[in-house]
Formats: C-alpha cells, structure tokens, sequence
C-alpha cells in the first residue's frame, strides 16, 4: 500500500516512459549504424564480388535457367501441387468421416508424412523399383519428383482442407440437406466450394513451399533435362568453381514466391473484409 | 383426412440434458400454428425434429402420414415436402440470390435451368426482392436475405413450412417485410408450423398458438385464448416478461 503512491509519482521517476522509449529506440540506431560500418569495413568486397557475383559466369546460364531449370522446378511443383490437392482433399473428407477407419487411415498419413522429412520421402522413392518387383514410378524423373511431393504436399493440403471445411458454418449443410440434398451432394455443392474459397491463402503459401522443396529433387540424381533450379545452379557452380550460379538460382526462386506471398497476404486480406 | 404434421410422445436427450420430455401435438393442412416460449423450452429442437435435422431420442413424427422417424424412410424426398427457414438465413453465400433459388430446384428436383430460373425469378418477385437476383447474399441486408431464404423454400413446392424464429436476428426495422411476407403466404393457404417472438404475428396471422417450456406443451389453443387469456399460471409469467419487458 504504501508503494503505490510513490510509483505513480511523476516527480519521483527518473524518466517517463515516453522519455525511455526514446532513449531505447536511439540505441538501437546506433547498433544498428555500428554493425552495418563494421561489416563495409570488415568485408572483402573485392572477393565476395568475384566469388558470388560473377556477371560473366551467370550470362553463362541463360537462357537454360528459365527454357530448362525454372521450366522443370515449375513443372515438378505444379505437378506436385496438383497431386496434393487432389489427394489432400480426398484425405480431408476422410479424416471428417463419419466412419471410423476412413479416420484413422487419414490421420495415420497426415501424421506420418508431417512428421517426416520430405528429403527421406525422395529418398525411399529411388528404392521403391527395388521395394516392389517390375514396379516403376510412370515418367521417369517427372513422375518420381511429383510424386515425392506429392506424398509429402497431400498431407499438408489435407490439414488445409480440414480447417477449411471445418470453417463452413453448420447451418450452410442443414440448409442445404432441408432442401432435399443427400449428405454427399451437400457437402460437394455447397460445402467444398465454400471451404475451397476459405482455403485460398493458405494453399498460396502451400505452394510456395513445394516450389522450395522441389529442390530436394536434386538427390534424385537428376540430370540434363531434368534438372531443376537448385541442381542447376550447383552443377553451373562446380563446373566455374564459382558460387554465383547458387545466388542466381536463388534470385529465380524469388522471382516466383515473392510475388506469390505477397498474392498470399493480398487474398488473405479480402477474405478478411468481404466475410 | 391425414394430418400435415403429427407428432407422438416426442422425446429429445443431448446427452443428460432433457430438451423435449413428451410432446404430442398436429398441424392440420393450411393451420399456421405458432410456437412460443422462453429460450430453452426446445421450441427449436421441436421443429428441428419434424424434418430430422434433430434425430430424435423417442416418439413418432408423421408428415402427411409418412413416418419420418422410420429409419426405412427416404428422409430426402420427405424434406422437399417441407420448406425450412432458419433463423440465420443460411444462404449460400458464394451463390447470387438466383442460384441459391435455383440450385435445390436443379439438383433435388431435376428441374432444366430454364424452368428452375423461372420458378426463382417468380419466387423472387413474390417476397419483394425481384430486382436483387444477381446480388450475392453479403450485399443484401437481413430482411432482403431472410426473404431470398423464404424464396428458396418455395421454390421446392413444399405443402409445409418451418420457420425457426425467422426474425429473430433481424433488425427492428426489417422485421416488418419478412413478417408480411409470412403473412401472405399464411392467406394463400400454406400449412406454417413458426417459432417466434414475434407475439403481434401469432396474435394476429396464427390459427393455433403453442406455448411450451421446460421440454413441454404448457398450452395449446387459439391465440385469442393463449396470448389473450392464458390459462396457466407459467404462460401469464412468460407473456407478461415479453409484452411488457421493463416492468
């Protein structure tokens, strides 16, 4: 009790909190001022330049970048992509099954190929002609790289559907089942293009990760004109002993999920205003 | 001659929770009967139980003679007979007021588009939004949209409707064209099982009042018997919170 006079005293306070703010945000200039110096100061321009911005060595890549590399990583995660949503919504509608095993199958993939990491997905798929006899995966490197993530994608897009289906209000499937709809045409009339449309967003971003991950096609020991961004750059790297072709790769990928995040959050946004 | 709504013995469990302990009630071809009571009495469940949007726990309920209880009945063909009206409208909200109308029309009904559409468009016009055909459900207000909803039931031909506190989430000033419109369809002859609030409208518009609470039917009658001289001690109290709430 006999505190709380006291802190609320202006006069006996060393700084107002306004004061302090101040003062703090002022340091943090001055940090941040002081390392950038530091860095100018410390770095080897001269070599940094030559060892990751050689323009020379990246006119070497064109036009191969975007006709082969770029073309191939949008291939593989399109394909992906396309997979994933298919199976994603398929596993969604499962996991919200009224029957039991249909649940349980569901949640078993979901939780096993999140809790996995995409690169052993890849890596089980160059086993499986050995796994099972005369079997291989149709398309060659196309279809084993669409398929691992596509694996991968459809338990990530399964849990985007669930959300989004869970997201439509009840009364939308008792309206439409009062007006004589079955359960199966009502849910694929009214609540699947409704859930698809709340989904929008996060499945921009989901993209936008399988467009990362197509990189991990590189341990399919691909080659020629099947290489995609990432592979593409490292063997341009090895060949010129020079790591600019990685930074130039790079660069491409932003080219495309840059823009895509910001379409992400620009959707995000309108959901937000027109529900 | 059959009844257009028969209920027997009705009982309704969420769990340990009792929401209808016993109903036995009919609505009679072209009746409108309102339902009143303070929230909780499972007026709601009551309705949501003719058309098995409720499974109910025990009892019969007989639209126009046909079980809907029996587990051997199509319950899709027995719902298109019956119009429903929810309290929160339940548009589709990523169609436009026409094909909210149309689609039942087209994918129950096997109705062409061209006759669905003329049936909407007509609806349409009858409950006084005609012109918003092509506006979607989030730019109508609530009054327009709870008529959209009323439309789309129509639409089906249904011989009943079921309106589940239709005005309820209204504001004030729109309450007046929905009421109207129920109103319209109560003269036409449409056999109306309502819950409501709305006390003016059961006074006026019903054939039969239902006062129910705590899982029961309390009082059945004429709303000049009802609302206008209630029998029972439980009804006086309830009308008299509702008609005069600040007293």
């Amino acid at each position: 009790m006999a505190d709380r006079p006291k802190t609320t005293e202006p006069a006996q306070r060393r700084l107002s909190p306004r004061k302090r703010q101040r003062i703090l945000r002022g340091v943090q200039y001055v940090i941040l001022v002081a390392a950038v110096v530091a860095l100018a100061l410390w770095a080897n321009w001269p070599s940094l330049a030559q060892n990751f911005a050689r323009l020379d060595i990246a006119e070497l890549m064109l036009p191969d970048l975007f006709t082969v590399a770029l073309l191939n990583t949008i291939i593989y995660s399109v394909g992906g992509f396309a997979f994933s949503f298919v199976f994603g919504l398929i596993l969604a509608l499962m996991r919200l099954s009224t029957v039991g095993p249909y649940r349980w199958l569901a949640t078993l993939y979901i939780e096993i190929f999140r809790g996995v990491p995409a690169l052993l997905v890849f890596l089980l798929i160059l086993f499986l002609p050995l796994a099972l006899q005369g079997f291989s995966v149709p398309f060659g490197t196309y279809g084993q790289a669409i398929l691992g993530l596509g694996l991968v994608g459809t338990a990530y897009q399964a849990e985007i559907f669930r959300a989004g289906l869970q997201a439509v209000p009840k009364g939308q499937t008792e309206a439409a089942r009062s007006l004589g709809m079955s359960a199966t045409r009502a849910q694929f009339t009214v609540v699947v293009p409704q859930a698809i449309r709340i989904v929008i967003p996060p499945t921009t971003n989901q993209f936008v990760s399988l467009l990362k991950d197509s990189s991990l096609v590189l341990f399919l020991g691909v080659s020629g004109q099947y290489v995609e961004l990432t592979k593409f750059g490292n063997d341009m790297a090895s060949t010129h002993a020079n790591a600019t072709p990685i930074l130039v790769a790079g660069l491409t990928y932003l080219i495309v999920t840059v823009p895509l995040g910001y379409l992400a959050g620009r959707l995000e946004k309108r959901k937000g205003t027109s529900r | 001659m059959t009844h257009a709504i028969e209920i027997k013995d009705l009982h309704k469990h969420f769990g340990q929770n009792q929401v209808l302990r016993g109903i036995d009630m009919t609505v009679e071809p072209g009746q409108v009967v309102c339902v009143i009571g303070p929230s909780g009495s499972g007026k709601s469940t009551l309705l949501r139980c003719v058309n098995l949007l409720e499974e109910p726990t025990r009892g019969k309920v007989l639209v126009e003679g046909v079980e809907v209880t029996d587990p051997d009945v199509d319950i899709d063909a027995v719902r298109r007979r019956i119009g429903m009206v929810f309290q929160q409208f339940n548009l589709f909200p990523h169609m436009t007021a026409l094909q909210n109308v149309m689609i039942a029309q087209q994918r129950v009904l096997k109705r062409g588009k061209k006759e669905a559409e003329a049936v909407a468009r007509e609806n349409l016009r009858k409950v006084g939004v005609g012109e918003k055909c092509d506006s979607f459900p989030g730019q109508l207000s609530g009054g327009q949209q709870q008529r959209v909803a009323i439309a789309r039931a129509l639409a089906m031909d249904p011989s009943l409707m079921l309106f589940d506190e239709p005005t309820s989430a209204l504001d004030p000033e729109l309450v007046g064209d929905v009421l109207a419109v129920m109103r319209q369809l109560a003269e036409e002859g449409m056999t109306m099982l309502v819950v409501t609030h709305e006390m003016g409208f059961a006074r006026q518009v019903a054939d039969r009042v239902v006062f129910m609470d705590g899982g029961v039917i309390v009082e059945d009658g004429p709303p000049a018997q009802v609302i206008g001289d209630p029998q029972h001690e439980r009804t006086r109290t309830f009308l008299e919170r509702v008609l005069h709430p600040e007293e």
